[in-house]
């Protein structure tokens, strides 16, 4: 048919139109989330349920949104931004990004969620929170003879040549993390004694964070360093990974949740802050294969995810390892110690 | 009509009298306002009862430029106020306009000295709206009238017109937003002015180490990504040169399905190639564990790194040298090659001496795009990459990484602003002054010579075997959607479809269940409404630059040319610091990704139209401008129906790259306009490559019937009476090849 593309694209042009009319609705809202698409999605229908609120939705890594909202700090469009690893969320918040709000919620919060909020002058709060791990491909260690480690200083052991992934700590914030809980478990030197070991058992550090279990799972290599949260939802989903909760203890990360700056719809957004750190809702996460730990301390953690009651968590400094100079200073030191030595 | 500025004067007045002054919240698209107490709500009153009602005293002057060319009506075009007035009147309407523009803003003055000047304002302004459009388009089309009427490029003004038009929409949407972000390289991390912090970090270890030759860990990242962009142009030109080969100088019997495959990789969305690689060739792929299991080899990770991103590169971007090589090699006149023959040359001087450099222009173009796509890549290397960094990524975590340095982001920037523009200035060099025109409406007989042995030999064996990669790998794509979890659980599913397309039935009809509609219908009204306006600045620019003669002409081409240098995550991040504030604000709209798909993809359409423009004999045009048509029409009647490869080309291409484009779009897309691509990107991320091919072979599926639709729709050019080689005459005379040149 000669006409079709005419047709189409009128057919287009009138999707746009509809997509662009308002919605009649009690209060829109503009939610930046960070964690896992179902997730996202979860959270906007129950959402949108309960309030009648029409709540626009837009998924982006952590990184990509605080870059989103620096950009766009003079005329924000975002009024909340939810989910997250909580590094960028300081920072957002020690560039007044984000503004002060105390949710009635705070008490009934874990101490590390309560803490996230305090160190950010209550500009953020914490809705989650995962331990750091490692996971194996019990297929590829079964077929090279090689035992499971149990330990972080087992992955430095020469038997693992050529067999650990972890993410590159210049991009990726959860390998940032991993720096960070190893400086504050070991000393900085030692630290560093550490992860050139280590390197020369890496055989790739890859730009995402969570990208070493997916390789893991795949068989692309045999180890994966990431957050436990995201080897457990491979486990799910049939992959023959294992996750380990490293026997010297391990550093964490703390989801977080900020209202920016000079929202547009600050009512609706503190709704959402209040709904997001209910009981009720952070217990759903588990349906949307969420395996984080809750902030509120009624909520239910998903069987399979780290229980951090019997998990040795060291002391996470989020002020000191969060803020610019330390980073800056960490990051320099791996890059010229750690990148450039020879495998 | 006695003076052409009229109707043009009268959109100014459209604007300043009618139409909404300021943007509208609910989307350029919607038109409640109408309904919705315009005129008299402040949100919709168009400029005029803006400053009588709502106190924006500021917007009367407005009126000053409007007025002035009425006198102009009853005068004479030789008349010397003729051309002053209105030359004084566009510019100062443009400069006046632009200027309360940026002076007002939605927290009042927004330069602090104007506000030591003037006390505090109480009152703020929102972004342009149709009416400032409307006014400001009229106001650049007086002044460039009035350029013409002082006998400015012969007193065309068609051709003043255009030039004007492209000269504004590229300083706004491309140097504008651009030297926001280039700017910050010149700053430290706190916004302050520090030169030597630039100094600092473009001589850095990160991007100059040649380490890797003295057996260090890693070479710089320019050294990486220049080596990788000369190799990958290098290889696609010449796979590209054999397939336009065996597809035009060739008796294969297949040629309309290789020219089918061909244009498979471009249509593909980034991501799903480097898996499917990784699938075939990783460390647990199917080929490796064949040749594992086979010769007792111990499997190897040589994929993650410099090989597999140039494979992955040769892979995705040979489509696009064969699209720019086969419109070059078809227009190659054949009474060349007879001429040649008739002098008794054999084919394969033929082909060395007169063919292959009639093909310069072609070849030079296929070399350059290629290289410049190689380093403004970022799927491939994020995918592939391993360890082995390049520009175009390390520009993507500069800014979105731990490190949070867009100082160092601006850097890499203008480094790899550098090597395209040199690229670009050798290309320029290397096609030199020479007469590429071989078609010349004179008559030929159009059979075109077959190759030799050798060569046809030659051509088969890099085509074809690139052509079975290529199919293998589109079945593993397509196969990946239908099973448990690609590459470990092949059990079948048709799950991944369902959450993604799923369709149910409501009240009100249908109901469009699956979580992946929404990012579709987005991505393909862009796309949709992208892509005509691409083809058009595109074509139109090219005309210009290859048929009119003009005072830097150069610089105007260098400018239209730039934005398809900058790497798609610096257009994003600078499109958002520049158009986030009025008076241009248009982020959270389907506007800014329109615009940004428009201008990053115009110079492809400049580049097809120059490549099949500087075939066409300027004797067509004098003919044309002899019988008394004006430089419009001959650009509708004559040139455009001749450059329907082109057209072809921009559409299909300004389509395709918008639906899969990434790095720019992370930054622009919002809840309202979120794109497949960046949809995808998330479902990646978090390992569910399952409804992420599944969303992709969609993808394909939709952008290949729109490219066949494109192909009927536009039709095809008739060079000659028959297009055939001269072995096999009669199969290809009547076939309509489905695919034309894509671009160059």
């Amino acid at each position: 048919m000669k006409n079709s593309p005419y047709i189409l694209s009128l057919a287009f042009a009138t999707a746009a139109t509809f997509c662009a009319a308002p919605a009649m609705a009690k209060g829109k809202l503009n939610v930046l989330c960070s964690t896992d698409t179902d997730w996202c999605s979860l959270m906007e229908t129950s959402f949108e349920a309960e309030t009648g609120i029409d709540v626009s939705l837009i998924r982006k890594s952590s990184g990509e949104a605080y870059a989103q909202l620096r950009a766009e700090a003079q005329n924000p469009k975002i009024d909340i931004w939810w989910g997250g690893t909580g590094d960028p969320h300081l920072q957002a918040a020690a560039e007044k990004l984000t503004q002060v709000y105390k949710p009635k919620a705070l008490p009934n919060l874990r101490n590390w969620a309560q803490n996230q909020a305090k160190v950010s002058g209550y500009r953020t709060v914490g809705v989650y929170a995962g331990a750091l791990g490692f996971g194996y491909n019990e297929d590829i260690l079964k077929s090279k003879g090689l035992p499971a480690p149990q330990c972080w200083k087992d992955l430095a052991k020469p038997i693992y040549k050529g067999e650990v992934q972890i993410a590159n700590p210049n991009s990726s914030g959860t390998s940032y993390t991993a720096l960070a809980t190893f400086v504050q478990m070991m000393g900085e030197d030692q630290a560093f004694d550490f992860l050139a070991q280590l390197h020369k058992n890496i055989n790739q550090y890859t730009k995402s964070g969570s990208a070493p279990i997916k390789a893991a799972s795949n068989g692309e290599t045999a180890i994966g360093i990431t957050f436990i949260h995201d080897i457990v939802k491979q486990v799910k989903k049939g992959y023959p990974v294992k996750a380990v909760a490293p026997c010297e203890g391990t550093g964490y990360e703390v989801g977080s949740m900020s209202i920016v700056k000079g929202a547009r719809h600050l009512k609706e957004a503190k709704i959402w802050a209040e709904f997001a750190l209910r009981p009720d809702i952070q217990t759903m996460a588990e349906k949307a294969n969420a395996y984080q730990v809750p902030s509120n301390k009624s909520a239910t953690t998903p069987p399979g995810a780290p229980d951090f009651d019997t998990l040795k968590l060291i002391d996470y400094d989020f002020a000191k390892y969060g803020s610019a100079d330390t980073r800056q200073h960490l990051l320099q030191r791996w890059d010229n110690e750690i990148k450039s030595l020879p495998r | 009509m006695k003076h052409s500025f009229i109707p043009w004067l009268l959109l100014g007045w459209i604007g300043f009298l009618l139409m909404p002054w300021y943007l509208l919240e609910d989307g350029f698209w919607s038109f409640v306002w109408l309904t919705d107490g315009y005129p008299t709500d402040l949100y919709y009153a168009p400029a005029i009862l803006q400053g009588l009602l709502g106190d924006k005293l500021w917007l009367l002057p407005l009126a000053l430029p409007l007025i002035a060319p009425l006198r102009l009506i009853s005068l004479t075009k030789s008349d010397p106020r003729y051309s002053r007035y209105l030359i004084y009147s566009g510019a100062f309407g443009l400069i006046y306009m632009m200027g309360q523009g940026f002076a007002i803003g939605v927290s009042g003055w927004q330069f602090s000295g104007l506000e030591s000047l003037f006390g505090e304002l109480e009152y703020q302004q929102y972004g342009f709206g149709y009416g400032a459009m409307l006014c400001g388009l009229s106001f650049l089309i007086l002044l460039t009238t009035g350029l013409a009427a002082t006998g400015f490029l012969k007193g065309d003004v068609f051709v003043t017109g255009s030039i004007g038009l492209i000269v504004a929409l590229v300083g706004l949407f491309v140097f504008f937003p651009v030297s926001q972000v280039l700017i910050s390289a010149f700053m430290n991390n706190d916004g302050m002015f520090a030169p030597t912090a630039f100094f600092g970090k473009f001589f850095s270890d990160n991007i100059w180490s040649l380490s890797c030759l003295s057996g260090g860990y890693a070479c710089g990242t320019a050294w990486n990504s220049l080596t990788l962009a000369i190799l990958t142009a290098t290889l696609t030109t010449l796979l590209g040169l054999s397939f336009a080969l065996v597809v035009t100088r060739t008796g294969f019997r297949w040629k309309r399905s290789l020219r089918l495959l061909t244009v498979l990789p471009i249509i593909t969305p980034p991501f799903v190639i480097g898996l499917a690689l990784i699938l075939l060739f990783g460390r647990s792929g199917v080929v490796t564990q064949f040749f594992a299991d086979a010769f007792n080899i111990e499997p190897g990770r040589w994929l993650y790194g410099m090989p597999g991103v140039l494979l992955a590169q040769v892979l995705s971007f040979t489509p696009i040298s064969f699209l720019v090589l086969i419109g070059v090699v078809e227009g190659v006149s054949p009474s060349m090659e007879e001429a040649s023959q008739t002098l008794r040359a054999d084919r394969w001087r033929t082909f060395i001496n007169v063919s292959l450099p009639l093909m310069r222009p072609g070849l030079a173009n296929a070399f350059l795009l290629a290289f410049i796509e190689s380093l403004a890549d970022f799927g491939n290397p994020m995918v592939l990459g391993g360890d082995f960094d390049v520009l175009s990524t390390e520009i993507f975590f500069a800014i979105v990484g731990a490190q949070n340095d867009q100082g160092y982001a601006a850097v890499l920037a203008i480094l790899l602003l550098i090597f395209t523009l040199s690229a670009f200035f050798l290309q320029r060099h290397w096609i030199g002054k020479k007469s590429y025109t071989t078609v010349t409406g004179k008559a030929d007989s159009g059979a075109y010579m077959g190759l030799n042995h050798g060569m046809k030999l030659a051509c088969y064996m890099t085509a074809l075997p690139w052509a079975a990669l290529t199919i293998v790998i589109y079945g593993m794509i397509m196969f990946g959607g239908f099973v448990q979890n690609w590459g470990y659980d092949n059990s079948f599913t048709l799950q991944h479809y369902q959450d993604a397309f799923s369709v149910g039935w409501g009240e009100f009809g249908v109901i469009w269940e699956g979580a992946a509609w929404d990012s579709l219908w987005t991505t393909l009204s862009i796309s949709a409404i992208a892509a005509p306006f691409t083809a058009i600045v595109g074509l139109l620019t090219a005309y210009l630059l290859v048929r009119q003669q003009f005072k830097w002409k150069n610089a105007f081409e260098f400018g239209t040319m730039l934005s398809f240098a900058i790497p798609g995550t610096v257009i994003g991040i600078s499109y958002i610091l520049a158009f986030n504030v009025p008076p241009l604000e248009l982020t959270g709209t389907g506007v800014i990704l329109i615009i940004c798909f428009v201008f990053r993809n115009m110079p492809v359409g400049v580049r097809g139209g120059i490549a099949a423009m500087s075939q066409l004999d300027k004797s067509l045009d004098e003919a044309s401008l002899t019988l008394g048509a004006n430089s419009l029409m001959t650009f509708r009647r004559v040139i455009l129906p001749l450059l329907r490869p082109a057209i072809i080309a921009a559409l299909v291409y300004s389509f395709v790259r918008a639906i899969t484009s990434v790095s720019a779009v992370i930054f622009l897309v919002s809840a309202d306009h979120n794109m497949a691509t960046s949809y995808i990107i998330g479902l990646v991320e978090n390992g569910e490559y399952g409804i992420a091919i599944a969303y992709c072979s969609v993808l394909i599926l939709v952008m290949l019937t729109a490219i066949i639709a494109i192909n009927l729709f536009v039709g095809q050019r008739r060079l000659r009476r028959t297009d055939s080689i001269s072995h096999s005459s009669k199969s290809s005379a009547t076939s309509s090849p489905s695919l034309k040149e894509k671009h160059a």
